[in-house]
């Protein structure tokens, strides 16, 4: 491994573990906070791999994320699952709902990619309406599942600690594994299609399959948070398949940084606190503080907080 | 007839109509290989179109394209790539925003992962050699990390070149090469690629009657859309019709 990248993985190692460490010490209410902030993170990450390292802009995350989340809960509801089972069907499903979105809109970019991601997910979350009887519609399914026994200790999901850890591992494998995939032959061809596709293609790739192998991967670490999100909070509702789910993991993404591995930690965190900060004014319609906090960044930062704080070592170097 | 009779690259009756426009009209030719092949003729006469449905930017209206013996008319471009079809654009089209080594990298990584049967992960040392042969061989090293879009035209240029040069072509196809050049680059120019040449087969496109002259084997003319004359660059000079149409004016 050359010096470069021995640096880079020691630095995000380092946020790891430093994210393990503050668990000692955060307070109960913000110790709740930074695990969600980590799920949503992975959400991000997932949706990252295709806006920041791909160049395709979907607004419809919100289907892989409801993905994993009802195949996570539905198994669990209907089928009496364990939490480990559960996850793993979960995951399987949010891989099964990619690679049949994938298969639809790998032929598509632009414009025309975001119109039929937002259709796509769009139909998705009607279906949760439509097929109530299954899903239990916008009332949503709430769980109560039963305790994971590892290494012969019993891990009660309504414990903080375990959720916080849980939510740990899956952003740091998330984080881990999207730093390895950019910097491997596969991810850099992900951002030579960004930069010039055509280009791509005339240095012997075939782009469409490189696209539709992102979104697979994306899809499924989205869908994973997804699942992880329902199993560690007992909740799945039609909610978590809305406009608003597709939304947000494209703010967190810009607000963090598009490109960048930290960014959609960063950008998950300063919302989610943004908007805490917002309501506790007590202002009704307190969403407008966020929204023009949103528009300040953006205009000031358009590269994202970490693409910032890239730009300012590059300069400084 | 043995393969190595075949010539590399075979044409027949290649046409592409855009509407009503035949952009080339019934075109049959051939490479030899190891050859230097130039292709003149004023603007519209059809060159572009014609090295696209050699390298897949365009798809025939009819006609057949056939290379080391194989059809490849309705092949994929990077399908194209993989068989050794290798072309470097008319206008500068480097990945701007990435390094002159991130660029000769994406090249020189398609040759080696191929090479070696996977894509997951690649030896950086091997990967970094192929890089550096590349760019030495255009004279690049000392801009191996600079930003792409930052280097001089003429250096954009020659970047593509090194990539052209990192997929290990067996027929190199050069769209106006010298478009841009420095007067002072190209007597350079042209000893690069007559050292690509001794490793593969070039067919390039150029306005530079000079350079042509001085490095083809052989010319091939084009005039709306259809061959008018082909020959060694002494025959060309000579041809009546050439004369008229093209070094005529």
């Amino acid at each position: 491994m050359s010096g470069a990248a021995t640096r880079i993985y020691a630095f995000h190692l380092a946020v790891i573990a430093a994210l393990f460490l503050v668990q000692f010490a955060l307070p109960a209410y913000h110790y709740g906070n930074v695990t969600r902030i980590m799920l949503y993170a992975v959400f991000a990450i997932g949706y990252n791999i295709l806006l920041g390292y791909t160049g395709l802009l979907s607004l419809g995350h919100a289907l892989f994320f409801a993905a994993g989340a009802y195949g996570a809960g539905l198994a669990a509801h209907w089928w009496g699952f364990g939490p480990i089972a559960a996850l793993a069907v979960g995951i399987g499903a949010a891989l099964l709902v990619s690679l049949v979105t994938g298969a639809i809109v790998y032929r598509t970019t632009g414009v025309a990619f975001l119109i039929v991601t937002l259709m796509l997910a769009q139909a998705a979350f009607l279906s949760t309406l439509y097929f109530n009887t299954i899903t239990l519609g916008d009332q949503g399914i709430v769980l109560s599942l039963p305790p994971i026994a590892l290494f012969g200790a019993s891990l009660r999901l309504a414990d903080p600690m375990v959720k916080y850890n849980a939510a740990l591992i899956a952003f740091a494998g998330a984080l881990l594994l999207s730093l390895w995939l950019l910097r491997s032959p596969f991810g850099r061809v992900l951002v030579a299609i960004r930069e010039n596709e055509a280009r791509t293609r005339l240095l012997g790739y075939n782009t469409a399959l490189y696209r539709f192998t992102a979104l697979v991967i994306s899809g499924t670490l989205s869908g994973l948070a997804g699942a992880l999100y329902c199993i560690l909070f007992g909740y799945v509702g039609s909610s978590f398949a809305s406009l608003q789910y597709s939304t947000e993991p494209l703010l967190w993404t810009l607000l963090g940084g598009a490109g960048t591995a930290l960014g959609p930690l960063l950008g998950a965190g300063i919302m989610f606190y943004l908007i805490e900060f917002a309501s506790s004014t007590g202002i009704e319609g307190y969403m407008i503080i966020v929204g023009v906090a949103l528009v300040v960044i953006t205009l000031w930062f358009p590269e994202g907080l970490a693409g910032w704080f890239r730009r300012l070592k590059r300069v400084r170097s | 007839m043995t393969l190595l009779e075949t010539p590399l690259l075979k044409t027949q009756g290649l046409t592409r109509q855009y509407g009503g426009v035949r952009a080339v009209n019934d075109v049959s030719f051939a490479l030899e290989r190891g050859e230097i092949r130039g292709v003149i003729g004023p603007n519209g006469a059809g060159k572009t179109t014609l090295v696209g449905m050699i390298c897949g930017r365009v798809l025939p209206s009819a006609g057949t394209v056939a290379f080391d013996g194989a059809d490849i008319t309705r092949m994929q471009p990077w399908d194209r790539v993989a068989r050794g079809i290798v072309y470097t654009f008319q206008i500068t089209s480097v990945f701007k925003r990435l390094s002159g080594r991130e660029n000769v990298a994406l090249a020189a990584q398609r040759h080696l992962t191929r090479a070696q049967g996977h894509r997951l992960a690649l030896p950086q040392a091997k990967l970094d050699a192929a890089v550096d042969e590349a760019l030495a061989a255009v004279g690049l090293t000392g801009a191996a990390e600079r930003i792409a879009g930052e280097l001089p035209y003429g250096h954009q240029r020659l970047l593509e070149i090194a990539m052209g040069l990192a997929l290990k072509p067996s027929l190199l196809i050069l769209d106006e090469p010298t478009q841009g050049l420095a007067p002072g680059d190209i007597a350079p120019f042209c000893d690069l690629i007559r050292a690509t040449a001794k490793s593969t087969t070039i067919l390039f496109i150029e306005h530079n009657l000079k350079v042509v002259l001085e490095l083809a084997d052989k010319v091939t003319v084009m005039d709306r859309g259809a061959i008018l004359a082909e020959g060694t660059p002494a025959e060309i000079e000579q041809h009546p019709a050439v004369q008229q149409a093209y070094l005529g004016d």
